[in-house]
């Protein structure tokens, strides 16, 4: 087959944002593997985003210019965001879209196959072509990551949205230069009204759950108290998350779970977690789980590779300090 | 004003049974199945809504909350579970036509069933739960809206309906936002919208016998090259168990337990 063509979307809630955030810099990765690599944003990408997408080897930049009768502020919503896919698919003709896996990217990425008669497939972990031609194979991991499945499609293009963490993000061996083209796109009136939109912050420092390589988990056994959890995640520079039961007791702001945030990080450590159903769902497909509880009994101790049977409140500082003193050796 | 609701539930196979595929399709076994739980919250918020609403003027007909499921037969116990939560009527859509459906086979038949309602009588809202806990995808009512040509209001942590205007809030990836439309719409809430009402002894007694009406694709008028297998446009082509993890090394705390843990992680490179 003739070099295939893959577009990359690069979804910022900030478009100002300066840095190319690490799923999109995985996605630009498994898409080289598959063919040219062009990259669709919304908004101007900042010089030092352009620099970046050159080392991971993008030439082309599609940037979209939403008709003005959407306000900016509307620009997020799903029936915008999949006009913004299927112009960018029509534009380049592209073979492939590869859209980061969240809701918003999915429900954007479903809709604008639905548009281009195109296969969708949601939260891949992996896509190939099949002996170098098509059909994509698309593998995907299912039922709390205890199933893989292989799904192959047909169509072209064919749409996938692909979780975080699934490549470890590479630049390309040669640097390019990228041009940025203007992508017109016409879009009728929203017919839903943006009222108010307030971005949420993220603790500074730490890394976005979906996202980062390590994931501490607090769970009911917390008590409500999260320090130890906060200050093991630092110590590794990891994402902090919480299960269902601790963020419906308000102790923290959000949690992983098959209603929540999926994570599926190389390490995934729970500390007074017991390992319910809605909470796995979230968290099985985590490379390495690593456990901290004082019930022996704990659930989540069927799924771990490593647990410690105790109280979070005394092994989790001691890990930490254990993590600071060999990293601090490390740079020494 | 009278206003017509349909909610849409999915018979999903336990989270806590042996979950599996047979030939690229998930197994569903009558006895380890039941009404998605995302979707009671769906059939919760219609409730409140028609509950919240002003009766409808004299002479009007009633508001309506009809349950609509694309399923097979056993999927009967997931519409029971609405009836004995309160809905009003339900209706299966089963045909071995529709089976093997993907996203857009499944969006074709559930938007069929809706404009076949209408035909009776205006459709308002459709309500759907915020995923389904099999195969998580949701993009379903993104898709039903996109069908409709209907505004979508997803992943709903609060709702409101004002002078046929559907306000939500919801907190989706990375913000916090207000969005309002004007109805005929496609709203989906999370779990945490609201929570579902214990089924009340009246209503069980008679959920039992409660008829459940059956749809066809031919009642729909679905050409069935469009749906199911047939219509597919992709194909399980492999699916298998992953392989279980290695052994559990498990630490008693004595003293040592977080030095352990730092040293497993240290020790596999992993830090």
């Amino acid at each position: 087959m003739t070099r295939p063509t893959v577009l990359v979307f690069l979804d910022s809630p900030d478009p100002e944002a300066e840095e190319v955030r690490p799923a999109v810099l995985e996605l630009i990765t498994l898409g080289r593997t598959l063919g040219r690599v062009d990259v669709l944003t919304l908004g101007a990408p900042s010089v030092a985003v352009l620099a970046t997408l050159g080392a991971y080897g993008v030439e082309n930049v599609h940037q979209a210019a939403v008709s003005t009768n959407v306000p900016a502020k509307a620009h997020h919503l799903t029936s915008v965001l999949a006009a913004v896919l299927a112009e960018g698919v029509r534009r380049i003709d592209a073979d492939v879209l590869l859209v980061p896996s969240s809701f918003a990217g999915r429900e954007a990425a479903a809709v604008a196959a639905a548009r281009l008669g195109a296969g969708f497939v949601a939260d891949a972990s992996g896509l190939a072509w099949t002996d170098g031609a098509a059909p994509l194979r698309i593998s995907k991991r299912v039922f709390a990551g205890t199933w893989e499945t292989v799904s192959t499609v047909a169509s072209d293009p064919a749409v996938v949205t692909v979780r975080a963490n699934t490549v470890v993000a590479e630049p390309a061996e040669t640097v390019a230069r990228p041009d940025v083209w203007p992508l017109p796109v016409e879009v009728g009136a929203a017919a839903v009204t943006v009222v108010s939109r307030e971005l949420k912050h993220r603790a500074a420092g730490r890394p976005a759950q979906e996202e980062a390589a390590i994931v501490v988990a607090g769970g009911r056994g917390t008590h409500g108290d999260f320090g130890p959890v906060e200050d093991l995640a630092d110590a590794l520079g990891a994402a902090v998350g919480a299960t269902r039961d601790a963020a419906f007791e308000g102790w923290f702001d959000s949690y992983i779970g098959q209603t929540g945030v999926t994570v599926a990080p190389r390490v995934y450590i729970g500390a007074g977690v017991s390992g319910a159903p809605h909470h796995r769902g979230g968290m099985q497909a985590s490379q390495v789980i690593v456990a901290v509880n004082n019930d022996p009994e704990a659930p989540i101790f069927e799924i771990s590779d490593f647990a410690v049977v105790g109280d979070l409140a005394d092994v989790l500082p001691q890990a930490a300090a254990a993590i600071r003193a060999h990293k601090a050796a490390r740079q020494g | 004003m009278t206003v017509r609701i349909v909610v849409l539930l999915k018979y999903v196979p336990d989270i806590t049974s042996d979950r599996r595929f047979t030939d690229g399709r998930v197994v569903r076994d009558p006895a380890e199945g039941s009404l998605n739980e995302l979707d009671e919250n769906a059939v919760e918020a219609a409730l409140r809504i028609v509950e919240a609403l002003p009766e409808p003027a004299e002479g009007e007909d009633p508001h309506e909350v009809v349950a609509v499921t694309v399923a097979p037969e056993a999927a009967d116990i997931a519409v029971r579970k609405a009836y004995q939560i309160g809905v009003g009527r339900g209706i299966r859509v089963t045909d071995e036509a529709l089976a093997g459906s993907d996203y857009f086979g499944t969006t074709a038949a559930l938007a069929a069933a809706v404009r076949r309602l209408g035909e009776d009588q205006p459709v308002d809202l459709v309500v759907t739960g915020m995923a389904a806990l099999d195969g998580l995808g949701s993009v379903v009512p993104a898709l039903l809206a996109e069908e409709l040509g209907w505004p979508q209001l997803t992943l709903a942590t609060s709702v409101s309906l004002e002078d046929r205007t559907l306000t939500i809030t919801r907190e989706a990836d990375d913000a916090v936002e207000t969005l309002a439309a004007p109805l005929p719409a496609v709203l989906s809430v999370t779990d945490s919208a609201n929570s579902p009402r214990y089924p009340n002894f009246t209503l069980i007694m008679a959920a039992r016998t409660k008829p459940i009406e059956v749809w066809t694709a031919a009642d729909l008028e679905l050409d069935p090259a469009e749906v199911g297998l047939a219509g597919a446009r992709t194909t399980t082509v492999d699916a298998a168990p992953r392989p279980p993890r290695g052994e559990l090394q498990l630490v008693v705390d004595k003293g040592e337990g977080g030095t352990a843990l730092a040293q497993f992680l240290i020790t596999n490179d992993l830090v």
